[in-house]
């Protein structure tokens, strides 16, 4: 079994209205692995990952990275938004280079590491470009070169694809694979979709809502190496989602 | 567009052209009369003359405004306890004469209101309340400090121009969006970045629009300060022509205010748009 | 209640600034207080504010019964959309003031002039916002009561103009701040009636009390009409459209 880098114990959060969102959730995740959070609305994944992040506080438990606790965010954490939180004054290259801006590296370095990141997500040529000009799924690879370029050894990934259409959707989660292969990096990934989940994740777990805990994890048999459309008709793979939507359908 | 723009202005003209013939009031000169007067005016360089000394307030005044109402909003928008900031205010406070507490008081909390939550709940009451309030009642008030000079002009202009300024400013930083800050957070930035780099620049956009409607409400100040205080520069035209009953040279003095408003505004907003494109 | 406990810190702040004799024109806070209690009822004061309604009520009368109207019509007939609109958006933030020397001359120094003021004030952002709230009805409610074969005045009646009301309520509130402004200005200027005659003679006999009793009514007076309509705002907000 690999190590897990991040680990979550008996974390609990409610809000000030007095909602609990999560109550005594305990979760590792396997180094180098991508982790998926699924759940309906109102379980809580968002919340789950942004504690993770350290971008919101809780109530009870701890978050464990790489052995010692954290309260805050972390240079080895970074985060994609479901928004793509796009500064629109600035272009692609200065908002790619933007986490290595705010770490005050010098203008030509950081530049050339974002360039390098912006050339793998598919956008070279668009360095120039404004976010008003991007179509929805472009601004989200540059959120995703964003969190590359500062070289976090975790990615957290909000929903990513859920503000893009659905073709650009799946070409997206072909993608997101590709790239994790060449780098080795541990991805928390929260989404509502089964599909995405069962194709994208190796563990995933399942999150029941009011209040929200952790109620199977499930770790898909789904053989990678094939071709994405040969997976997505691979038994494994559709066993795995008839398997959570059974678990799942109770909740709507 | 321009078709139509050319055939607007041909209505208006049309129909003051003919408005004025009809014999309804002496007072009321056709289009044509007006313009010839304008012409008139500006030949013989009364109108630029009258121009240059209204607008000497009206120009102190806005940017008076826009430095400190603007620096105020910014504050008010901010909520960190910086005293330093405030402490120049008070200074300036000390050696001014009291009576000049409205404005600047309303400029003082700018930067309190952003650096503390509780200024801020000190001010906002006041400034919505001074948005709605008809602070033309109080200009009057300022010949008994400041005398009939250009004081207190400029104080008419800032009271006018003041509170809108502020609040646009003030709204533009309250209104960052939050995934802005978060994103800014997740990649641990400190404060100060959070400010410098995302509040800033995306308040830019309204603190302009503040500045422009500040502008207008300006306008409107100085010519209220030079009809109630002591016409000057273009107050003094307008009344003077009032009372020697030449009325298309009053007319075209008042168009020509109108005017100057409307172009200069005109462009401010296509510079607004130019700088800040909206989606 | 916050806010109020805001407003009453500065009341105290007003109230020492005056103890203090901080300037010659700001009295204590409690003093103006009196003279606001003074006032109101004599009947000096009541005339005044009878005329100044008046003026307040036909000019904003006026301006709704020309400002709607006209506002809609340049919502759908692009043509004259087109035509008026610059000029409207010129009046709009145009210093109005400046016209009424005018008004003095033609109309004489009077209530006619007032109202006039006050429509002027008032009526190009009452016009504006009912033309912009028009055109961004919602499309959809339009074509859905179309396609179920509404009538044109239906269209109106049943779904355009309900469907506006936020930013025409939205203009008339603002329209009725400028119109106070321009009551106040117009009796400033003409002078000799309404609230305006009684702020030259306070002023100019130094009772800075009565004075400021007198612009806290008014401001009090603008607050009123301002967040009065503000209330109907939301409440509509709530049914009217849901954007």
């Amino acid at each position: 079994m690999t190590e897990a880098i991040v680990e979550v114990k008996g974390i609990g959060k409610t809000y000030d209205s007095g909602v609990e969102a999560l109550r005594d959730v305990n979760l590792s995740f396997p180094k180098g692995q991508l982790s998926t959070l699924l759940g309906p609305s109102g379980c809580g994944k968002t919340t789950l990952l942004k504690i993770i992040a350290g971008l919101l506080p809780r109530n009870a438990g701890q978050v464990l990275v790489k052995g010692k606790p954290v309260d805050g965010p972390g240079p080895e954490r970074a985060f994609v938004f479901q928004d793509f939180a796009l500064l629109p004054w600035a272009s692609v290259l200065r908002n790619v280079a933007f986490g290595l801006e705010l770490r005050g590296e010098p203008k030509e370095k950081r530049e050339e590491v974002a360039r390098k990141y912006i050339a793998e997500v598919g956008l070279k040529g668009f360095e120039h470009r404004y976010p008003a000009q991007l179509s929805g799924g472009m601004r989200q690879r540059v959120g995703l070169a964003r969190a590359l370029t500062v070289d976090a050894d975790i990615i957290l990934m909000d929903e990513p694809f859920s503000s893009v259409d659905e073709q650009t959707r799946r070409k997206f989660q072909e993608d997101l694979l590709d790239l994790l292969r060449h780098h080795q990096k541990t991805v928390i990934f929260v989404t509502h979709s089964i599909e995405e989940a069962a194709y994208l994740s190796d563990q995933i777990a399942l999150l029941s809502p009011r209040p929200g805990r952790v109620s199977k994890i499930v770790r898909p048999n789904v053989d990678h190496s094939r071709s994405p459309d040969e997976i997505r008709r691979d038994r494994g793979y559709l066993d795995t989602v008839d398997e959570i939507w059974g678990m799942l359908r109770q909740y709507v | 567009m321009r078709r139509w723009q050319i055939a607007s202005f041909a209505l208006f003209f049309g129909l003051w052209e003919l408005t004025g013939r009809w014999p309804v009031s002496p007072a009321f000169p056709p289009f044509s009369n007006t313009f010839l007067a304008l012409i008139e005016m500006i030949r013989d360089g009364t109108l630029g003359k009258a121009y240059l000394i209204t607008a000497q307030p009206l120009a102190l005044g806005i940017v008076l405004c826009a430095i400190a109402g603007i620096a105020f909003g910014i504050g008010m928008g901010l909520s960190r306890s910086i005293e330093w900031l405030s402490l120049p205010v008070f200074i300036i406070l000390q050696a001014a004469p009291m009576a000049a507490i409205i404005p600047l008081l309303t400029y003082m909390y700018g930067i309190g209101m952003g650096l503390s939550r509780s200024i801020e709940w000190l001010s906002l009451p006041v400034f919505i309340i001074l948005q709605a309030a008809p602070m033309a009642a109080i200009i009057p008030l300022l010949t008994y400090m400041y005398g009939i000079g250009l004081t207190s002009k400029v104080l008419a202009v800032i009271m006018l121009a003041a509170p809108v300024i502020v609040m646009n400013s003030y709204k533009g930083i309250r209104n960052t969006p939050p995934s802005l800050l978060q994103m800014c957070r997740s990649f641990q930035g400190t404060r100060v970045q959070e400010v410098v780099k995302i509040v800033l620049p995306h308040a830019a956009a309204l603190i302009f629009t503040g500045l422009r409607l500040g502008l207008a409400m300006g306008f409107i100040g100085i010519v209220i300060a030079e009809l109630l205080i002591t016409p000057t520069g273009i107050g003094d035209l307008i009344s003077y022509h009032s009372s020697t009953a030449d009325y298309p040279k009053m007319f075209a003095t008042i168009a020509s205010i109108v005017a100057v408003a409307a172009v200069s505004l005109h462009l401010l907003q296509r510079v607004e748009f130019r700088l800040f494109p909206r989606d | 209640m916050k806010t109020l406990l805001s407003l009453v810190v500065w009341f105290v702040l007003w109230e020492i600034a005056g103890r203090l004799k901080l300037s010659t024109i700001v009295p204590p806070f409690s003093a103006v207080i009196e003279a606001m209690f003074e006032i109101a009822p004599t009947e000096k004061f009541g005339k005044a504010a009878i005329i100044t309604l008046r003026s307040f009520g036909l000019g904003m009368g006026l301006a709704l019964v020309v400002g709607i109207p006209l506002g809609i019509v340049m919502a759908r007939v692009k043509g004259i959309g087109r035509l008026l609109g610059m000029w409207v958006n010129i009046f709009v933030s145009a210093p109005i003031s400046a016209l009424v020397p005018i008004l003095m001359a033609v109309l004489g120094i009077g209530e006619t002039t007032v109202v006039v003021t006050v429509f002027l004030f008032a009526v190009f952002v009452i016009t504006l916002d009912t033309q912009v709230g028009i055109t961004h009805a919602d499309r959809s409610l339009v074509e859905m009561a179309r396609s179920f074969g509404a009538k044109r005045h239906q269209l109106y009646t049943k779904v355009l103009v309900l469907s506006a009301l936020p930013e025409i309520l939205a203009g008339v509130r603002l329209g009725a701040i400028r119109g106070v402004k321009g009551v106040v200005i117009g009796q400033l200027l003409v002078a000799i009636i309404g609230v305006g005659e009684l702020f030259e003679v306070y002023s100019n006999n130094f009772l800075m009390e009565e004075f400021w009793a007198l612009v806290l009514i008014v401001f009090l007076f603008a607050f009123a009409i301002s967040e009065a309509i503000a209330a109907l705002e939301r409440r509509v907000e709530y049914y009217a459209a849901s954007r």
